[in-house]
C-alpha cells in the first residue's frame, strides 16, 4: 500500500517537474523574441518546414476526414429525411473539432518528432554546445523560430483542412449521397456561425504551441547518444499528441 | 592569466573534479593529460562556462567567470574559442557556413570579407576548396581542421582544443600540431590549451604539461620535467608509451 502511494507520489513529481520544464521552455522561448536580434530567416525556414512541406499531407487527410464526415453523416440523415443538413454537419465538425485536432495530430507526429530529432542529435553532438561557446543563444537560435513557426502555422493549416474538408464533404455529399448541390452550401451558411471558426483557430493555436514547446524540450534535454535521440523523439510525438487531447478536451468545456 | 582554483564537480554521487587547481599561462601552450574518464572535458568545459563547478573559481585576468553577469559571460567569451573532442560542426551546414558562422554573428564585415577570410582559413588548415561541402562528407581528420578554422576564425585570445589528435593517423596528427603551433604563432600572444593523450605530440609542442589524475592535477611542469619525473602516477602514464617509441 504504502509502495502504491509513493509510486503515485513520485509519478505526480515527476509530472509537475515535467510540466515545469515545458512551461520555461516556453517563457524562455517567447522572451528571447523581446531581445534582438529576432532571426527571421530562421522563422521563415522553419514556416517553410511546418508549412509548406506539411500541406500535402493536411490535405489529404482533410479531405478524406471530410469525405467519411459525410458519408456518416449522410446515411444517419437519410433515415429522417434530413441528407440537406449533411453539410452543416461535416464543417461545424471539422471547424471545432476534427480540423484543429487532426491537424496537429499530423504536425506532432511530422515535425514535433522532427524538432526533438534535429535538436537532440545537436545536443548529443554538442553543436548546442558549440552555439553557446560562441556566444550565441540556443534558445533564440533553434526554440524560439520553431514556436513562432507553429503558432502561425497550425491554426493556417487548419483552416486548410477545414477548406478541403468541406470540399471532401460535398463531393461526397453529391457524388454519392445525391445531397442537391445548392442545399449543401445553403444549410452551411444557415447552421455554422463565426464562432465555430474562432473557437478552432484559438485550439489550434494552443496545439501549436503545444507541439513546438515539447518538442523543442524533449529535443533540448536529451542525453545518451543515438539511443537518447530516438527515445526523446518518441516521447515528443506521444507526448504532444496526448496533450493535445487533453487540451481539447478542457478547451472544449472552457469555451463552448 | 586563467587561475583555476580548488574546483570541484559531481555528478550525482559520482565525484569528477575533487578540488582541482592550476594556474594557465598567457601566451604559452598548456596541455593536459590524463586517462580516459578523469574529467578532462568537464575540466575544459568549467574553463568556458558551460559547466558551473559546485565548489570553487575560475579567474580570468583576476575576475571570476561565475560571478559575471550573462551578458558579461558572453563578452568574454568572446575571447575563446574551442574545439570540441568530435569537432561538433553544425551538420545542417555547409564548411563555408561552418566556418562564416561566428564571423556573420559578430562582426558586421560585408559578404565579400566573410568569403575571404573563410578562404584564408581553409588553405591554412590545408583543405582549399572544400566550401561547400557538408561535415557528413568529411574524414574525422578533415573534420577536425575545420572545426579549429572555426575556432580560430574570430582570432580569439585563448584557444581550447579537446583532444584534437586522438583517433587520426600519424601523418594527420602531426599535420594538426603543426596547426596548432602555428595558430599560436599567428594570433598574437595567443594561450593554448589543449587536451591530450598523445605524449608525442604533447612533448613536441608543449611549454607546460599538466597531468590529471583522481580529480586533481598531480603534476606540472615543462615537458622535460614531466618526461624525468618520479611521481608513480606520471611514470605509470608515461613508461609504456615511451618504452613504446624511445622518446627518452
Ligand atoms: N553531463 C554529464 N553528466 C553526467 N556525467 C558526466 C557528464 N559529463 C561527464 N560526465 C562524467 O564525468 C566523467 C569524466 O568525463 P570526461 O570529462 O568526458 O572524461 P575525459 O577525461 O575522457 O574527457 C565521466 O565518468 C563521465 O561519465
Ligand atoms: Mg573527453
Amino acid at each position: 500500500m504504502i509502495k502504491i502511494v509513493n509510486l503515485i507520489e513520485s509519478w505526480v513529481v515527476s509530472f509537475v517537474l515535467e510540466l515545469g520544464g515545458f512551461v520555461t521552455m516556453l517563457k524562455d522561448g517567447v522572451f528571447a523574441l523581446t531581445k534582438t536580434p529576432v532571426r527571421w530567416k530562421l522563422i521563415f525556414k522553419q514556416l517553410e518546414f511546418i508549412g509548406v512541406n506539411s500541406s500535402l499531407i493536411i490535405i489529404l487527410t482533410g479531405y478524406f476526414t471530410g469525405a467519411v464526415l459525410a458519408l456518416q453523416a449522410g446515411k444517419a440523415f437519410r433515415l429522417f429525411n434530413a441528407e440537406g443538413a449533411t453539410g452543416s454537419l461535416v464543417v461545424i465538425s471539422l471547424l471545432r473539432e476534427l480540423s484543429p485536432v487532426l491537424t496537429s495530430l499530423m504536425l506532432a507526429a511530422r515535425c514535433g518528432s522532427a524538432m526533438a530529432a534535429e535538436i537532440g542529435t545537436m545536443r548529443v553532438t554538442q553543436q548546442i554546445d558549440a552555439l553557446q561557446v560562441m556566444s550565441v543563444d540556443p534558445v533564440s537560435y533553434l526554440i524560439t523560430p520553431r514556436i513562432v513557426a507553429s503558432f502561425i502555422m497550425a491554426p493556417l493549416l487548419s483552416i486548410v483542412f477545414s477548406v478541403v474538408g468541406t470540399f471532401g464533404g460535398f463531393s461526397v455529399a453529391v457524388g454519392v449521397l445525391n445531397v442537391n448541390n445548392a442545399i449543401y452550401w445553403d444549410k452551411i451558411q444557415q447552421y455554422v456561425d463565426m464562432e465555430d471558426l474562432w473557437n478552432g483557430l484559438a485550439k489550434a493555436l494552443v496545439f501549436g504551441l503545444i507541439i513546438a514547446v515539447v518538442g523543442c524540450r524533449k529535443g533540448y534535454t536529451t542525453s545518451g547518444g543515438a539511443e537518447g535521440v530516438g527515445r526523446a523523439t518518441t516521447q515528443a510525438v506521444v507526448i504532444a499528441s496526448v496533450s493535445i487531447l487533453v487540451a481539447d478536451y478542457f478547451l472544449t468545456a472552457f469555451m463552448f | 592569466m586563467l587561475e583555476i582554483r580548488n574546483l570541484k564537480k559531481s555528478f550525482g554521487d559520482h565525484e569528477v573534479l575533487k578540488g582541482l587547481s592550476l594556474n594557465i599561462p598567457s601566451g604559452k601552450i598548456t596541455v593536459i593529460i590524463g586517462g580516459s574518464g578523469t574529467g578532462k572535458s568537464v575540466l575544459l568545459k568549467h574553463i568556458i562556462g558551460l559547466i558551473e563547478p559546485d565548489e570553487g573559481q575560475i579567474l580570468l585576468d583576476g575576475e571570476s567567470l561565475y560571478e559575471m553577469t550573462s551578458e558579461t559571460l558572453k563578452k568574454q567569451r568572446m575571447r575563446f574559442g574551442m574545439l570540441f573532442q568530435d569537432a561538433a560542426l553544425f551538420d545542417s551546414m555547409t564548411v563555408y557556413e561552418n566556418i562564416a558562422f561566428p564571423l556573420i554573428e559578430h562582426t558586421d564585415w560585408s559578404e565579400a570579407e566573410v568569403t575571404r577570410v573563410v578562404k584564408h582559413k581553409l588553405e591554412q588548415i590545408r583543405l582549399p576548396g572544400i566550401e561547400e561541402k557538408f561535415p557528413s562528407e568529411l574524414s574525422g581528420g578533415m573534420r577536425k581542421r575545420v572545426g579549429l578554422a572555426r575556432a580560430t576564425a574570430l582570432e580569439p585570445e585563448i584557444v581550447l582544443y579537446d583532444e584534437p589528435t586522438t583517433g587520426l593517423d600519424p601523418v594527420t596528427s602531426k599535420a594538426i600540431d603543426d596547426l596548432i603551433v602555428q595558430t599560436q604563432n599567428n594570433l598574437k600572444n595567443a594561450t593554448s590549451i589543449i587536451i591530450s593523450h598523445d605524449i608525442p605530440s604533447t612533448l613536441r609542442i608543449a611549454n607546460q604539461v599538466a597531468m590529471l589524475h583522481d580529480g586533481r592535477i598531480v603534476e606540472v611542469g615543462s615537458p622535460k620535467d614531466i618526461l624525468h619525473s618520479k611521481n608513480p602516477i606520471v611514470r605509470e602514464f608515461l613508461d609504456p608509451v615511451i618504452d613504446q617509441i624511445g622518446v627518452a
